[in-house]
């Protein structure tokens, strides 16, 4: 078989590279993991700074093109892609895309600060051996409550956040929220809200989920 | 009129949004939320915006929230008149998006915190703010070597890209930020044409 055209460049563990992880699996899209050695600066050099001008994971190459910054490049997957595997990841209609976008901005804007503060407060920083702030992970988990009351209140009366279908929207709640309730003491914050915790089922169990955990877990 | 804007003049994000219809030609309603009296706490307006904060938008049947979705869903259901906000081409778009991105996780945040430490709304001593200004700078010399390559950040033509750095720029460039922006050619020169553009000075200059 031909070497696929789509690169990714960073470890599964990273969020932004689960991210994009997932969303190649859902869409059947087939890429080579290029690993991106961290602990030796690798992605600080001049040849990775060529392709992520932050020097951040992932990277992203697929034919001529380089992208990062993981949601832009789940956006161009889906668009590239729309009928396969997955489909309607990124909607079929005008007025579906929108409410994707509005559910998509809200992770951004509202869920992925204080779930990244604590994912990395509880799971990263002890791996590395730093020491947590105690203060940040309170506020932090009160921001994330109030998020969390919206979301459970929307989930009541719809099966995904934008609509009946799984789309982007939910498909970027699926690494940050992996290492809260799978690695650290906070899991109750999604299982003790019902449709949130329903929610959370649903996603977490899909194949292409499943197997980016496995990569994770490797 | 079809389209409805719920928010309070000074706000960003509101800002964001009213940049996108004048850019675009769109007549639109606009709707004063009360802050002070807490209405964007109350149902009817949590029903527009779950979140409690402005904007919230109507188009039709039609309610939206998050500025940089609705702008992007004003870009593309006007995509026939007015400025070009979204590129067609699929693979411009990809690098339309990635810079949309850019400015969503990381210039929004560190300007945004500098903003709401020179308004007073956050406790901010001289360190905050030199670290915050830190990671403004680091964004801004990616940016400085992007504008060096391209007019706008998502190419040849101002798009949202570009649009959605109005709101915070314009503050921060009334504060000692600006020197940020100032001390970086390409970004100064960026900086002074999206500020400069017809569609952005009507919206400074609207009253509702």
């Amino acid at each position: 078989m031909a070497t696929p055209p789509v690169k990714v460049y960073g470890p599964p563990l990273s969020t932004a590279v689960s991210r994009v992880l997932v969303c190649l699996l859902e869409k059947d899209v087939p890429f080579q993991l290029v690993p991106v050695n961290m602990a030796k600066m690798e992605h600080k050099k001049p040849d990775y700074v060529k392709m992520q001008p932050f020097g951040q994971v992932p990277a992203f190459q697929d034919d001529d093109i380089t992208l990062f910054e993981s949601r832009a490049i789940c956006r161009y997957l889906a668009e590239k892609y729309p009928n396969k595997g997955t489909a309607g990841l990124f909607g079929t209609n005008p007025l579906v895309k929108a409410s994707i976008d509005q559910w998509l901005e809200a992770e951004s804007q509202s869920f992925n600060p204080p779930s990244s503060v604590l994912t990395f407060q509880l799971f990263f920083a002890p791996l590395m051996k730093l020491k947590q702030d105690e203060a940040l992970i309170k506020q932090n988990e009160a921001k994330l409550e109030k998020v969390l009351d919206v979301y459970e209140n929307r989930l009541g009366s719809s099966r995904y956040l934008a609509g009946d279908e799984f789309t982007l929207a939910d498909l970027s709640h699926l690494p940050n929220t992996q290492f809260l309730v799978e690695k650290t003491d906070k899991a109750e914050l999604f299982t003790s809200r019902k449709n949130v915790g329903r929610w959370w089922s649903e996603i977490s169990t899909r194949p292409a989920w499943k197997k980016v955990v496995e990569m994770q877990n490797a | 009129m079809a389209v409805k804007v719920y928010g309070f003049i000074g706000s960003n994000a509101v800002y964001r949004v009213l940049a996108s219809l004048y850019e675009k030609n769109v007549d639109f309603e606009f709707i004063t939320v009360n802050m002070v009296s807490r209405e964007h706490k109350r149902p009817l307006f949590l029903a527009r915006n779950p979140f409690g904060q402005v904007p919230a938008f109507e188009d039709g049947d039609l309610t939206l929230f998050e500025s940089r979705a609705i702008t992007k869903y004003v870009a593309r259901k006007y995509a026939d008149q007015g400025t070009e906000l979204i590129l067609k081409d699929p693979i411009q778009m990809a690098i339309q998006t990635v810079w949309m991105e850019v400015e969503n996780q990381k210039f929004d945040r560190a300007s945004w915190k500098l903003m709401e430490i020179a308004m007073g709304r956050v406790r901010g001593g001289p360190e905050l703010v030199a670290e915050y200004e830190k990671k403004l700078s680091d964004v801004l010399d990616v940016y400085e070597a992007r504008l060096k390559e391209n007019k706008y950040l998502a190419g040849d033509g101002f798009t949202l890209a570009d649009l959605h750095h109005q709101p915070n720029i314009y503050f921060l460039m009334s504060t000692r930020v600006k020197r940020l922006f100032e001390s970086r050619p390409h970004v100064r020169a960026w900086v002074a044409d999206i500020l400069s553009r017809p569609a952005w000075l009507k919206l400074m200059a609207f009253s509702p």
